[in-house]
């Protein structure tokens, strides 16, 4: 964008100066004439560079979407021909469905501790003061970023090797929403700020108990904030490799994500017919999932009170 | 229905300041009460430590017969209304109103009845189903006071539920809100920063300054006969004059001018004041003459600036040192630079002491 601007910028100037310094004798057209050229190539130049970005960016969409129907697929984005032989492959491969089962159990699951988690550290961060808060939200939220990382991946190991939680799902639920629960509730912590504390005053008068104040008020008027969270713990978590990857050694228990990365022949090349067939399936759920929360709720990352 | 008293109540934040330093108060059965001040005061700390929302310091609050000091919110039987009237924006008119009784565990269908029929008395029986969102401010207001209703409280407490509305739409609520409140007959307790609401509306009142209550009294005797020179300066739609003066042979001494001690015969001796005492001459500009001839007991002025106020003129003149306001009639508005004189009526001259809390000199 600062491309844009700044040829526009830089093409009306230069016009204004010619048309200035050319004054009273030859008149404005000229200058004129000048600038126009220069915005024109300005303009050129700048939409060639954004069609570039665009293929750069489109490539791989096109790839993923034409290729699950080629009967030739490759790493080349064409359609020759149509098939849908590549799904019927996918469909006898024995471990597409326990996958994408084992997908939806890690991801679900993360995503419910992380929204039950969130909401309640959110609410109590809120509404009691608590000396050094906010540098602790920080804190928190930068370290975050190191739990699930790959550097941190050979303590995680041992700790949850200690804890007999290694080749479990449950233990790889623990760790990402680990990871993810600081973020959270930042966000979340966000629109628990924006109600008004006399929602609550209000409801503690009638004879409302603390349970009942957050069932009852808080939590329905931060539920969009909820869903918020929860597609994006979810979208993180479906999209995890190296998590899983470690900690999970049973077939049976890995998520698509993991085992995508098998879909080799016997020869070492990529089976590039399950490849991109199983990662159209595998980005579908996702993409429906987004649809749905925003129709339903609208995406909003700050809290917000309408009325 | 109850009486509320306070007994040396003190709320004092964890910074050492005092939001209420030592209120005793009685207010009595079905009683509509206004606690009028400036911001800042501690009205409003006041109404949440009676409401449970701020724990008592010090003293006692009693609502009926129960000392309920240190009672929960919930168990004081009272009802609140918020200034922001903090109705629930993912709950329906019928949820919002229903939901102290949702807390009693009335059943589903018996609460939308109740909440229903007090609707109607507030005439919002055609919204029941929207949400508060698309409400106007005025039906946000009254749906706050059918949710406080629908609980049949011992006692109201209302913080300012009148300051979010639009000028007009307060003077219906105001009427409004008083028949409701003596047709329920509940004890009342209204906070507001807004002196006419108060004189307008409250059977008894409450002036207070810095934490402490300053005057209480019915809205007649504040008006007429402030306590001290903080409720006369607040107290009025045109801030009271309040002129320095000392007594000096039997008259008072303005510094440039002098008058006659007000009341019959014009003696110091009716008061009780002393030869060289420091007083404050009290009187609302309303009681003020501004004559274009000398008079007897009239001070002779400048007039510094004109201000108009529909029917009547508050005119301000410059007599001696001190610059005195009168509300004249606006056929006899002056011109600026006119020299007037300005007679207060004897009758309603207040004295206060020019030391301490500036208190009333008894008449």
């Amino acid at each position: 964008m600062s491309t844009v601007a700044g040829q526009r910028r830089s093409g009306t100037g230069s016009g204004t100066v010619s048309g200035s310094r050319s004054g009273t004798g030859s008149g404005p057209g000229r200058g004129l004439g000048a600038g126009a050229l220069r915005l024109v190539a300005g303009r050129s130049v700048m939409y060639a560079v954004v069609c570039l970005l665009v293929v750069f960016f489109a490539l791989p969409l096109l790839w993923l979407v034409l290729t699950p129907f080629s009967p030739t697929p490759s790493y080349k984005a064409s359609l020759s021909g149509f098939t849908l032989a590549n799904f019927e492959d996918l469909l006898a491969n024995p471990q597409t469905w326990p996958s994408i089962r084992n997908s939806l159990v890690l991801s679900v699951g993360s995503s419910l501790l992380v929204i039950v988690l969130a909401a309640l550290a959110a609410y109590a961060l809120s509404r009691v003061r608590i000396p050094g808060r906010d540098q602790l939200l920080y804190a928190l939220l930068l370290l975050s970023s190191i739990v699930t990382g790959t550097a941190a991946m050979v303590p995680i190991f041992l700790m949850l090797f200690q804890l007999g939680l290694i080749d479990r799902q449950f233990g790889v639920v623990l760790v990402l929403s680990g990871g993810l629960l600081p973020a959270a509730v930042f966000m979340l912590k966000d629109f628990v700020d924006s109600i008004p504390r006399s929602y609550e005053e209000s409801a503690r008068v009638f004879g409302a108990s603390p349970s009942q104040i957050l069932r009852h008020v808080v939590l329905p008027v931060i539920r969009p904030g909820m869903a918020t969270v929860g597609v994006w713990a979810l979208v993180q978590v479906w999209g995890n490799f190296l998590v899983p990857y470690v900690l999970l050694s049973d077939p049976s228990k890995q998520p698509a994500a993991v085992v995508m990365y098998t879909f080799y022949d016997a020869g070492g090349q990529p089976n590039f017919a399950l490849i991109s067939t199983f990662a159209l399936v595998y980005s579908v759920p996702v993409v429906v999932l987004y649809l749905f929360v925003n129709r339903r709720y609208g995406f909003a990352f700050q809290g917000g009170i309408k009325g | 229905m109850a009486s509320v008293t306070l007994t040396g109540l003190v709320k004092e934040y964890p910074n050492g300041v005092r939001g209420v330093d030592g209120v005793d108060l009685q207010i009595a059965d079905g009683e509509f009460f206004a606690l009028l001040g400036p911001s800042g005061c501690g009205k409003t700390t006041l109404l949440r430590t009676l409401a449970g929302l701020e724990a008592a310091t010090e003293g006692r609050i009693d609502i009926g017969d129960r000392d309920v000091t240190g009672f929960e919110p919930g168990e004081r039987d009272v009802a609140m209304v918020f200034q922001d009237y903090a109705l629930f924006p993912h709950m329906t008119v019928t949820d919002n109103i229903a939901y102290p009784l949702r807390i009693q565990k009335v059943g589903r269908d018996e609460r939308s009845a109740r909440a229903l029929e007090t609707a109607q008395g507030l005439s919002l029986a055609a919204l029941m189903e929207r949400r508060p969102a698309q409400l106007s401010g005025g039906q946000q207001q009254r749906v706050a006071l059918a949710r406080a209703i629908a609980c049949h409280p011992q006692v109201f407490l209302f913080d300012e539920p009148l300051s979010n509305l639009d000028a007009r739409l307060r003077l219906e609520a105001r009427t409004f809100l008083k028949q409701l409140q003596k047709s329920l007959g509940v004890t009342t307790v209204f906070v507001t920063h807004d002196q006419a609401e108060a004189l307008a509306m409250a059977d008894r009142m409450a002036v207070m300054d810095g934490g402490r209550i300053r005057q209480v009294g019915t809205p007649r005797e504040v008006f007429q006969r402030p306590a001290n020179t903080f409720v006369a300066n607040f107290i009025g739609a045109t801030p009271m004059n309040l002129l320095d003066a000392q007594v000096v042979g039997g008259a008072l001494d303005f510094g440039g001018f002098t008058l006659p001690v007000p009341g019959e015969g014009g003696r110091a001796s009716a008061w009780p004041v002393a030869e060289g005492d420091k007083v404050v001459y009290g009187v609302r500009p309303e009681y003020v003459q501004c004559l274009p001839a000398p008079a007897e007991g009239a001070a002779r002025g400048e007039v510094t600036a004109v201000e108009n106020l529909g029917v009547s003129v508050l005119v301000t003149a410059q007599a001696g040192e001190q610059s005195v306001r009168a509300v004249v009639p606006e056929s006899d508005e002056p011109a600026l630079g006119d020299t007037v004189h300005l007679a207060p009526s004897s009758e309603r001259v207040l004295l206060y002491r020019a030391d301490g809390d500036g208190e009333l000199i008894g008449r």
